[in-house]
């Protein structure tokens, strides 16, 4: 990198892999924007795609961790049409004769069901892996086709709808915050990262150790607080069409008022997808299961000799992953209304492309969740904007697979340079 | 005689049918250095992994302070304060210094998160005493030099007021400035009153810095001797033929 601009980089601390990943997302999404005839870069064209992103999104969160750990998991596209499905049923076939149709007990209790069949069955195929040592490629691969047959076997082949109203809402396409909250929200947000970074400086410099010049604090400041504010004012763009608006100002019985306008805000998906992310990167950089995450990566026989227990630690991995494909499920299955015997066909593949193009080395160790988050979007908005174009799904497929290849090319050209293993 | 810091009494442990270790009784008193000598393959570091807990042994029993101790993990011997530094160094080449160096013994804030400006504090203070040049705390310890390196993990040792240091192969791939160092910092551990055993190839390292030296032999202990009391030969013909030419004579 050229002097001055190298050096801005480096007094800013910001991780040139980030610059590169959010470099090539502009580019994808300029091109894209001239060869739609400017469709791409709209507020309503890029809700979708975060709508899009969201499930793969959650799921790649926890490839990371399990990329790291030195394994890999096949099976998550299958455990999410399992759990899905699953859900399905006991949410249309079930609790309504229970709990009564509509209750709003109905969805809390199907995402908890969901969340812990998703974590059983994660942590039962950690458990192959861990302490019978069958290697995770073979577990996940048996596990890709039990699943998935599993699926299908539950519902016989037939897809279940419709889902719950208030489970529906979880996906996003239905379930938005409004404008109002979405602002809140955007707020919080910003005086949480302001205080994030007052609260780190203060740490270092009673630490006597080196801080960022004043200025670049406020500048990295000003990034933070311009993105979030950013992608809420893109979000609060996308205006609810008047028709539907119309529509429901009927279905209550009342008369539109002229010039009523209402716009989305964030989806709940979306939301979801950020809690996700923020929580699991705490856990990589702040928790002592993180960090022996990122060790046994690193080193498994130094791991042990440093008294890890790296078999648990494979199990709970697992575990994580299969409760993250969990809440992939319900976003996945919300955001579509139903669940077939397909859904989540092909997204383990996805997810690994996500986390992979997002920076996770296959070596293990080395992984980040903005990463893989960043990924995943960046794969959306290869083929939703190949889709716009009109590029047919079997040449989409090549491409995506050639741009996996040469991300990963790329990667390791950067590792070298960087001397980053 | 008063009571040894370390004692493992009558240890055996084997591998399917292989001896690996055989019946060896080795200790080590406080302030002293004790070197165990050998081929590869004699046994030395199946000996002190037994006493370290990364490996279980089938018979014998360890004493710590004249105190019958049962060390069954790492997490065990940590616990009796013995610490290991490993001739591959055990580190997570991942990880910066400070991960490294608090590895499974993490400090933490009140809220139970990991407190790595806390962590990267004491790792400055420790490296300050061990090796004042070290200055790469942020970077992964992948991109260090062998002696940096070598520092951490001794860091590691010492950092947690270890009365038993296990040392396999300190200097190994370190240069002549480095393992200088090294050899400086063992002895002012044992000024301090720790028990060291270390384990080298350099019989002339050895006859330097340990008080005594045990040899080892296809799994079996040829004999415990004081370095005053034998020359580098009569060691080398105990690695290389098994007996003390002395003693035999």
């Amino acid at each position: 990198m050229s002097g001055g601009l190298g050096k801005l980089i480096k007094t800013l601390q910001i991780d040139t892999r980030l610059l590169g990943m959010i470099g090539a997302f502009v580019i994808i999404a300029l091109v894209f924007h001239v060869a739609t005839g400017g469709t791409f870069l709209t507020p309503r064209n890029l809700f979708t795609l975060t709508l899009q992103t969201a499930s793969v999104a959650v799921m790649a969160t926890g490839m990371v961790f399990v990329i790291v750990t030195r394994n890999i998991d096949l099976s998550i596209g299958s455990l999410l049409g399992i759990v899905g499905m699953i859900m399905g049923v006991i949410q249309v076939q079930i609790l309504p004769d229970i709990v009564g149709f509509g209750s709003p007990s109905i969805w809390i209790i199907t995402v908890l069901a969901g969340l812990l069949l998703g974590a059983a069955i994660g942590a039962f195929q950690g458990w192959l892996i861990g302490y019978l040592l069958i290697p995770s490629f073979i577990v996940t691969l048996g596990g890709l086709l039990i699943w998935r047959g599993g699926a299908w076997w539950v519902s016989k082949g037939t897809t279940i709808s419709p889902l719950d109203p208030n489970f529906i809402m979880l996906g996003g396409a239905t379930g938005t915050i409004g404008v109002t909250a979405s602002w809140a929200l955007a707020i919080v947000g910003s005086i949480l990262t302001i205080l994030f970074l007052i609260n780190t400086r203060r740490k270092h410099i009673s630490h006597g150790f080196a801080v960022k010049p004043m200025w670049a604090e406020y500048a990295l400041g000003a990034i933070l607080v311009g993105a979030i504010c950013g992608v809420t004012a893109i979000m609060n763009a996308y205006m609810v069409p008047t028709r539907i608006l119309q529509r429901r100002f009927e279905s209550e019985g009342l008369e539109m008022p002229e010039g009523y306008t209402e716009a989305y805000g964030f989806p709940i998906s979306v939301l979801i997808v950020l809690a996700v992310a923020i929580g699991m990167t705490i856990i990589a950089k702040k928790t002592r299961f993180g960090r022996y995450i990122f060790a046994m990566g690193g080193n498994p026989d130094a791991a042990e000799l440093s008294g890890i227990n790296t078999r648990l630690l494979t199990v709970k991995v697992f575990a994580l992953m299969g409760a993250l494909t969990a809440i992939a499920a319900v976003i996945a299955s919300a955001r579509l209304g139903s669940a077939g015997s397909s859904l989540g066909e092909l997204d383990e593949l996805r997810v690994i492309a996500a986390a992979v193009i997002g920076g996770t080395a296959l070596a293990g160790g080395v992984g980040t969740i903005y990463g893989a988050i960043l990924g995943a979007l960046i794969m959306q908005a290869l083929v939703s904007g190949m889709g716009m174009v009109g590029v047919d799904s079997p040449l989409q497929n090549m491409i995506v697979g050639g741009v996996l290849i040469i991300a990963v090319w790329i990667d390791i050209i950067y590792r070298r340079k960087t001397g980053d293993a | 005689m008063s009571t040894p810091l370390l004692e493992m009494r009558n240890i055996s442990i084997h591998f399917g049918g292989i001896k690996a270790v055989d019946n060896v009784s080795i200790d080590v008193m406080p302030g002293e250095v004790v070197g165990l000598l050998g081929h590869n393959g004699a046994g030395k570091s199946t000996l002190i992994k037994i006493l370290s807990g990364a490996y279980k042994k089938d018979a014998g029993e360890i004493f710590v302070d004249g105190k019958k101790v049962e060390i069954n993990s790492p997490i065990d011997a940590r616990m009796h304060n013995i610490e290991t530094i490993y001739q591959t160094l055990a580190l997570s080449d991942n990880l910066d210094a400070a991960s490294n160096l608090f590895l499974g013994r993490e400090i933490t804030t009140k809220f139970g998160l990991l407190d790595d400006t806390a962590m990267e504090a004491e790792s400055r203070k420790i490296m300050a005493r061990l090796n004042p040049n070290f200055q790469r705390f942020s970077e992964p310890v992948r991109s260090l030099s062998g002696g940096q390196r070598q520092s951490v993990a001794i860091a590691r040792a010492v950092y947690f007021n270890a009365r038993i240091l296990i040392m396999d192969e300190p200097t190994a791939a370190l240069g002549v400035h480095e393992t200088a160092m090294v050899a400086d910092l063992i002895k002012e551990l044992k000024a301090q009153g720790l028990g060291i055993f270390l384990i080298s190839h350099d019989t002339r390292e050895m006859m330097e810095l340990c008080d005594r030296v045990s040899v080892m032999k296809n799994g079996q202990l040829i004999g415990t001797e004081r370095v005053e009391d034998v020359t580098e030969d009569d060691i080398l013909s105990m690695i290389i033929m098994g007996k003390n030419p002395k003693r035999a004579a």
